[in-house]
């Protein structure tokens, strides 16, 4: 069962209804998918093709585009390790060995109990704070092996890790993957503006009155 | 002498809970939007125009301006942010989007008002997902508080703001595919003209896209005057700008400067920025717009940051990362690496970006792994001729008696993906060819990247 | 862009160092073709928005700022703009990209279908590299995979220029196959386990510039060197397709549609470029039958014509009828027609098989061509058969007409066809009399001052015409043109040259034409003869003894399989056809005709557009050309029809036809579209053609609350026979079911999926049923002609409406 859920069809219809076009929501709701699921499925992608009226293989083609979707499982936990210029002036390749070795396992791939991912990535916005990883997508500046040992000692046993994570508290905390904004948006139909339909939005009147 | 510091967009960055509506709405947030509100739509568009807010997202181009390109009598016009962030070496929109999301959502609005745009999409790099936390809470206090939506503050401007995320695509950045994403197709930049999506945009209608450090300048400049903020920076670059400068400095960051008169020297050098070169150490280059960007040497310090000396010069300021490199440096990894960056992430459309970035990267990694061939080195500016018809901008080397190339490069391709591969090539060969041949005669012998132990500082 | 265009109505480019003139906003790679200027490309394709992915256009345009290499295929005209092709930036930049897309494309072009007419191969001669830098290892994918029952996919050969897949999309409108990854990750592919099914595949093998797509129809079998090509026009359908017939040793391999502005645009639907495979098949009659067995040519003539003068003995000329017809050539009509009416003296001749309209009324309307009908924001009423399955290149130019060139489509039928998504308002009603109704509220909603065409055809054989007259008046009288909507091959040729009761040849009535061709051919009937179906009652019960089938198959494609059945067992038949279809099982005399590629001569589309017919291959075994059969037959008659050449006889047609004045076989050849045959009016002592329709008024036949109302529609792969003689179609038709609205389920009390028995006053007919919002409530659909359960067993051609009970099996 890797459709979407019903309370998650349902946030997807909202999400949809934010857009002057259906299929503009897909990308979002592939991230929906993946948050309930931990990857995307190809179930997900023929229910996301019905919600959004385009056919699978459109959906395949965006979903393939973006490195963030998996279409395999992943760990419960992706350790992004940027080895990007910045970072390898600063030890980054270094970073990412360690973190191969202690691990077992190369970068691309999962541990056997699926708790961990490697990933070699490109720039992650964080270039003055090298070496520097991410594990789904929660920052951690400046880290050493010991560090990265520290971090994954703590997700082992449950525990929020504390040490070099950029962010601490409830908006730091780290879900399991697929999860990334931890409060969605959400506009109340009192307050709505309204999508500007592409094909009959009129001048806005603000400018009518105002000009 | 160093211009002092001056802050703008980064005003905050050091009040704790700067993200809540409730520390922004105390320190001055939200006027300029009601100062905005008791004005005409044209003449806030005129104070923008009259700030010359430069864009920060790579081009440089003036907001004021662009907003002016859409059409007359077409609408719905589109407002569409670019918070996609993700050149190497850059780092400024992220803090931006997480420490002051309201000034971001300010900014939107402000802009909308005064172009007539009806709804706005905030797009933010999909990895950023504390970002994408702070602007969505924001948003969520924004319109209870009454500043989004429908009849904001009262009057009878009305316009959504809709958050939207990517998922991990550089080219994503770049306007057109960025458009494309927002659409939710693949992210796969369009074809020019038109040259910009203020003709033809989101959906086919007229639509601006601004990236998330202009937009966050409008709160200000609406709240201060076009005459406050032109009383910073150069003429031609008013105001103040942030720069992430990573690498080899002792103190890295991300600094808000005076744009057009702070230089090189001062971000690198200066005690309230960088501090220098770690361990005192020789620079021997920099990137100073992003991995675009063809590289800078000693001989370029004293250039100012504003992008016409910096174009003249052989390279850009792009979008304020500047990555610095001692004497300990390996050329050829190093090239190989920003290489690598645009093999991975073209997005496959062009033939000579989509074969020939990965085509350079598998020469460099040859030469770099020790089998290189002599035939190596001008292939490999053969190829980025095939990609960038030369010459290539670069940086002049008096010493060498080679004068500076001015930027842009000229594009086999339809987006400056393709391109910004041959920078780091043809910076790395013009300068250090010597530590290629070295590679490809003595055959695997690296200088290893880090001389010393890592430098955490 | 600023529209500062000068007063003139062109623009003139200097292209290397020539003036030329181009249209305004034509792009330079075709202002360059136009002038013969080659440039290489490989994504551009004219009749697809441009992508410009490739890069191997770029030239050198200066537009006022200095010479810059820019893509040729992106980049508008304009005044003053000068092109260089063969600069040395140019050349350089060319053969770089030459080089790139080479990096990783296999070197295998002796086993590529492809190899020796490839673009990719052709330009690397012309513009290339001598050979490459690249040492590395290629890209490697899985070697070809079929994506779907007729294509096959090599990615490693693919170069990405999104042609196949721009194609799925914008033209085709089946988004099925798409981009996957990104960068040199990329590569196309459908989703998992969803085929790239679209009617329309085949054209993105023809379009593929190397040898990525491969068809499963002609996969290793030629090398293009071995070809012999000759255009020609497929007549699979109506519309009239251009191609090529491609042939290597006497054997048809391959067609590929050709780019007519006026009709195909160069494309193709799967029906039409496959079922050419039927010409090769091994069932095809390759010698004159009697009584089923093998027999000399001389003794089936002679059997057959001592029929007919048995019949003609008997009972008069009205003891023989004919039927078929719409598989001809159109000389083959005439001579047929020249046969029937002039020599046998019969006007029982029809080539519809009921499922039409009368020919009186299509010609008595205005007519209009498909770019007319498909002109940027004009109003398209859609007033027939579905389009998409029976009228593949059709669907195609409306849906193009909509989606591209903001036309306005206005649906009216039965129920929802295949162009339902993009029509405006789509108005559904029961057969019965509902459209006449329907057309009046379309007339309300039709936008002011546009011109407006209706696609008239035969919405459902249980449909009377005198409906589908009434209502194309509503919109004759609104001053709307027609474009005919009738399916068969040429049936429009067939019509235009008198195979139909009440007319002869050039749109003339019988009275009209009477002395024109009383003179020509030495007597014609002296009255109105009898439809297909009135000729099939007749047969059965006895007062016509002779049919003579011209390649029809009453049996399983006319209204009423089992007066059908009956007729031709008690008829003597005269099956003059190129298989032995269920029908021609019947006949005593088995006549083999050759077949499509097998002559000369001409066909006329829906727009009455005459186009050409060439044969390619020699017919099997004796078969011969059908107007040579009739002209031997009349011999048998003792009457000569006067000509033993195609091209004698189309001299004959133009000298006599009302409608083809002036079509000479000069102007023919001359002719890159065709040419129209269009009414003369009755000048230069011809006769008048019809030009105008009798008011009708149908007869409403209201619901029946017990009982479902049938609809019958067609499908692109069906029972017809050269689709089940291909090697390639003939699994591809849907299995039948009865289509209900999902809101009657609970009335009938049946289930989804159930199996239900439609019982009707001529037969019963087993089938499961499923739910469809598309379908009209009260109406039961069922698909026309579908091998083993065929629905024509419920209908009568008598009565206007058909309806049934549904029982549920238990
Ligand atoms: C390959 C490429 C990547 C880009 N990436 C970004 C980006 O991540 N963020 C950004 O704001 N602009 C990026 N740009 C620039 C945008 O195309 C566009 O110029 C900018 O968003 C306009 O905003 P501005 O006028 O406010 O600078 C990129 C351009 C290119 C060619
Ligand atoms: S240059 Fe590269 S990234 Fe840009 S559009 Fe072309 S293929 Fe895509
Ligand atoms: S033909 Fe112009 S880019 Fe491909």
């Amino acid at each position: 069962m890797s459709r979407l859920t019903p309370e998650n069809e349902a946030i997807a219809r909202e999400i949809i209804s934010r857009y002057p076009k259906p299929k503009s929501a897909l990308i979002p709701l592939l991230h929906l998918s993946q948050e309930q699921n931990g990857h995307v499925t190809d179930e997900a992608m023929v229910h996301l093709a019905e919600l959004v009226d385009v056919t699978p293989a459109e959906v395949i083609g965006t979903c393939t585009f973006y490195e963030m979707f998996k279409r395999e499982p992943v760990g419960r936990y992706v350790v992004n390790i940027c080895t990007n210029i910045a970072f390898q002036l600063l030890g980054a390749e270094e970073l990412l060995h360690h973190a191969e070795h202690r691990l077992g396992i190369k970068a691309g791939n999962t541990t056997p109990d699926g708790l961990f991912t490697i990933e070699d990535v490109e720039c992650v916005a964080a270039c003055t704070e090298a070496p520097c990883l991410t594990v789904n997508y929660r920052y951690f500046y400046k880290v050493d092996g010991e560090d990265f040992d520290a971090i994954v000692e703590d997700l082992r046993n449950g525990r929020q890790p504390t040490r070099k994570a950029a962010e601490t508290g409830p908006d730091g905390a780290i879900p399991s993957h697929g999860t990334l904004a931890l409060e969605r948006q959400h506009i109340p139909a009192d307050r709505a503006a309204g999508n500007a339909d592409p094909d009959s939005a009129p001048a806005p009147v603000w400018l009518e009155q105002q000009a | 002498m160093t211009a002092p510091i001056v802050k703008v967009v980064t005003s905050r960055f050091d009040i704790e809970d700067a993200h809540t509506l409730a520390v922004y709405e105390r320190t001055g947030g939200y006027e300029g939007l009601r100062k905005a509100l008791t004005m005409s739509p044209t003449a806030v568009h005129d104070e923008v125009k009259a700030a010359t807010l430069l864009g920060r997202g790579g081009a440089g181009f003036p907001a004021g301006v662009k907003w002016g390109f859409c059409p007359p009598g077409v609408w719905p016009r589109y407002l569409v942010v670019n918070g996609d962030e993700s050149e190497p070496g850059t780092y400024k929109d992220r803090l931006l989007m997480e420490r002051d999301p309201h000034q971001l959502i300010e900014g939107c609005l402000i802009a909308c008002y005064a172009a007539g745009l009806s709804q706005c999409f905030l797009y933010i790099r999909g990895e950023m997902a504390l970002a994408q936390t702070r602007v969505a809470r924001a948003l969520n206090e924004a319109y209870a508080a009454g500043y989004v939506g429908r009849n904001v503050l009262g009057t009878n401007f009305s316009v959504d703001i809709v958050l939207h995320w990517g998922a991990g695509a550089y080219i994503v950045g770049e306007e057109t595919a960025l458009i494309e994403s927002l659409e939710g197709n693949r992210g796969m930049p369009r074809l020019k003209p038109p040259y910009f999506p203020a003709a033809i945009g989101l959906y086919g209608k007229p639509t601006i896209v601004n990236n998330v450090e202009t937009l966050s300048n409008l709160g200000w400049i609406l709240r201060n005057g076009s005459d406050a903020y032109k009383q910073y920076g150069s003429e031609s670059s008013p105001g103040t700008r942030m720069f992430a400068i990573s690498g080899h400095v002792k103190r890295p960051g991300v600094y808000e400067v005076q744009h057009g008169i702070t230089t090189f020297r001062d971000l690198f050098y200066d005690e309230q920025f960088c501090g220098g070169i770690r361990h005192d150490h020789q620079l021997k280059m920099f990137i100073p717009g992003g991995g675009s960007s063809p590289w800078f040497f000693e001989e370029q310090l004293d250039l100012p940051l504003e992008a016409r000396p910096v174009g003249g010069a052989g390279s850009m300021l792009g979008s304020g990362a500047i990555v610095v490199m001692d004497e300990t440096t390996d050329a050829v990894k190093a090239c190989l690496r920003v290489v690598r960056f645009y093999a991975r992430e073209s997005c496959g459309k062009c033939t000579p970006c989509r074969e020939g970035t990965n085509w350079l990267e598998t020469i460099l990694q040859r030469i770099y792994d020790g089998h290189g061939r002599p035939s190596d080195i001008d292939m490999l500016l053969d190829v980025g001729d095939n990609i960038s018809p030369g010459p290539y901008p670069s940086a002049g080397w008096e010493a060498e008696g080679l004068a500076a190339v001015p930027f842009p490069p000229r594009q086999t391709t339809i987006c400056p993906l393709g391109p910004s591969a041959v920078a780091p090539v043809t910076s790395a060969l013009r300068r250090f060819r010597p530590e290629f041949e070295a590679k490809i005669r003595r055959r695997a012998v690296n200088i290893p990247l880090r001389v010393e132990e890592s430098a955490h500082v | 862009m600023s529209d500062t265009a000068p007063a003139k109505s062109t623009v003139s480019v200097e292209i290397n160092g020539h003036t030329i003139e181009a249209n305004p906003g034509e792009l330079v790679i075709d202002a360059a073709e136009r002038n013969g200027v080659h440039i290489p490309r490989f994504c551009y394709h004219n009749r697809m928005r441009p992508v410009g992915m490739c890069r191997m256009c770029l030239v050198e345009i200066d537009q006022g700022r200095g010479p810059a290499l820019s893509p040729s295929c992106m980049i508008p005209v304009t005044e003053g703009m000068k092109v260089d092709t063969e600069s040395e930036r140019t050349r350089k930049a060319q053969d770089g990209v030459l080089e790139f897309l080479l990096i990783n494309h296999p070197l295998d072009c002796p086993v590529c279908d492809k190899g020796g007419e490839c673009p990719l191969q052709d330009n690397t001669v012309a513009y290339g590299p001598g050979e490459s830098r690249f040492v590395e290892e290629k890209r490697h994918y899985e070697k070809p995979i079929p994506i779907s029952d007729l294509v096959f996919l090599d990615r490693e050969r693919c170069i990405l220029c999104d042609r196949c897949t721009r194609f799925a999309k914008e033209v085709a409108g089946d988004p099925l196959i798409h981009f996957q990854g990104r960068g040199s990750r990329t590569e196309v592919n459908t989703f998992p386990d969803e085929p790239f099914s679209s009617y329309f595949s085949g054209n993105t093998v023809q379009i593929c510039p190397v040898g990525a797509l491969t068809s499963s129809s002609y996969r290793f079998k030629a090398r293009p060197w071995d070809l012999t090509e000759v255009e020609s026009t497929c007549t699979t359908c109506s519309v009239g397709c251009s191609v090529t017939l491609q042939s290597s040793r006497n054997r048809l391999l391959r067609t590929m549609g050709v780019d007519n502005d006026a009709t195909n645009w160069g494309w193709l639907c799967d029906r039409g470029r496959f079922d050419i495979e039927a010409v090769e098949s091994d069932n095809r009659l390759a010698e004159p039958l009697v009584d089923g067995a093998p027999a000399r040519w001389s003794d089936a003539l002679r059997k057959a014509a001592a029929a007919i003068s048995g019949a003609l003995r008997d009972v008069g000329p009205s003891g023989i009828g004919v039927i078929g017809g719409a598989r001809l050539t159109n000389e083959s009509a005439y001579a047929w027609a020249k046969l029937a009416k002039g020599v046998i003296g019969t006007d029982n001749v029809d080539a519809q098989l009921g499922d039409g309209l009368p020919g009186e009324l299509l010609f008595g309307l205005p007519r209009a061509t498909i770019a007319e009908a498909c002109a940027p924001k004009g109003t398209i009423v859609l007033l027939g058969s579905d389009p998409k399955e029976t009228l593949g290149v059709l669907y195609l130019r409306l849906r193009h007409a909509v989606v591209e060139d903001k036309a306005t489509l206005i649906e009216l039928g039965h129920g929802a066809s295949g162009l339902t998504r993009y029509a405006r308002h789509a108005l559904h009603g029961e057969p019965g009399g509902a459209l006449v109704e329907l057309a009046h509220q379309a007339v309300a909603l039709l936008p002011e001052g546009q011109p407006v065409t209706v696609v008239l055809g035969r919405t459902s054989p249980t449909e009377d015409p005198a409906v589908l007259a009434e209502a194309a008046q509503v919109f004759a009288a609104y001053g709307a043109r027609f474009l005919s909507g009738l399916t068969r091959g040429n049936v429009h040729g067939a019509l235009d040259l008198g195979l139909a009761p009440g007319l002869l040849p050039g749109r003339v009535t019988l009275d009209a034409g009477r002395s024109t061709f009383t003179d020509a051919w030495g007597s014609v009937p002296a009255g109105r003869g009898k439809s297909t179906a009135a000729m099939l009652a007749a047969a059965a019960d006895g007062s016509l003894p002779v049919l003579i089938l011209l390649g029809a198959d009453p049996i399983n494609d006319s209204a009423d399989r089992a007066l059908a059945e009956r007729a031709l067992q008690r008829a003597t038949v005269i099956a003059v056809d190129t298989f032995p279809t269920d029908s021609v099982a019947h006949a005593s005399v088995v006549l083999p005709a050759a077949g499509y590629a097998e002559t000369d001569g001409t066909t006329t589309n829906l727009e009455g557009r005459i186009l050409p017919l060439r044969q390619a291959v020699t017919p099997p075994g004796t078969a011969r050309a059908d107007w040579a059969i009739a002209v031997e037959l009349a011999t048998r008659l003792e009457a000569d029809l006067g000509f033993d050449a195609v091209e004698q006889i189309w001299a004959e047609i133009a000298s006599l036809s009302a409608a083809h004045e002036g079509i000479t076989a000069a102007a023919l050849a001359s002719a890159r579209d065709g040419v129209i045959a269009a009414g003369s009016g009755g000048s230069g002592g011809r006769p008048a053609t019809i030009d105008s329709v009798p008011a009708v008024t149908a007869k409403r036949v209201p619901l029946d609350p017990t009982k479902l109302r049938l609809v019958v529609r067609r499908t692109m792969y069906d029972g017809a026979t050269l689709t089940q003689q291909s090697r390639s179609l003939p699994s591809l038709y849907n299995d039948n079911e009865v289509r209900l609205h999902p809101l009657d389920f609970e009335k009938l009390g049946v289930d989804e999926g159930a199996d239900v028995t439609l019982v009707a006053a001529e037969g019963q007919l087993t089938l499961p049923v499923v739910s469809d919002r598309g379908v009209v409530r009260g109406t039961a659909v069922v698909l026309a002609n579908v091998p083993d359960a065929p629905v024509n067993i419920l209908l009568s051609p008598t009565s206007p409406v058909i309806d049934v009970r549904l029982e549920v099996v238990r």
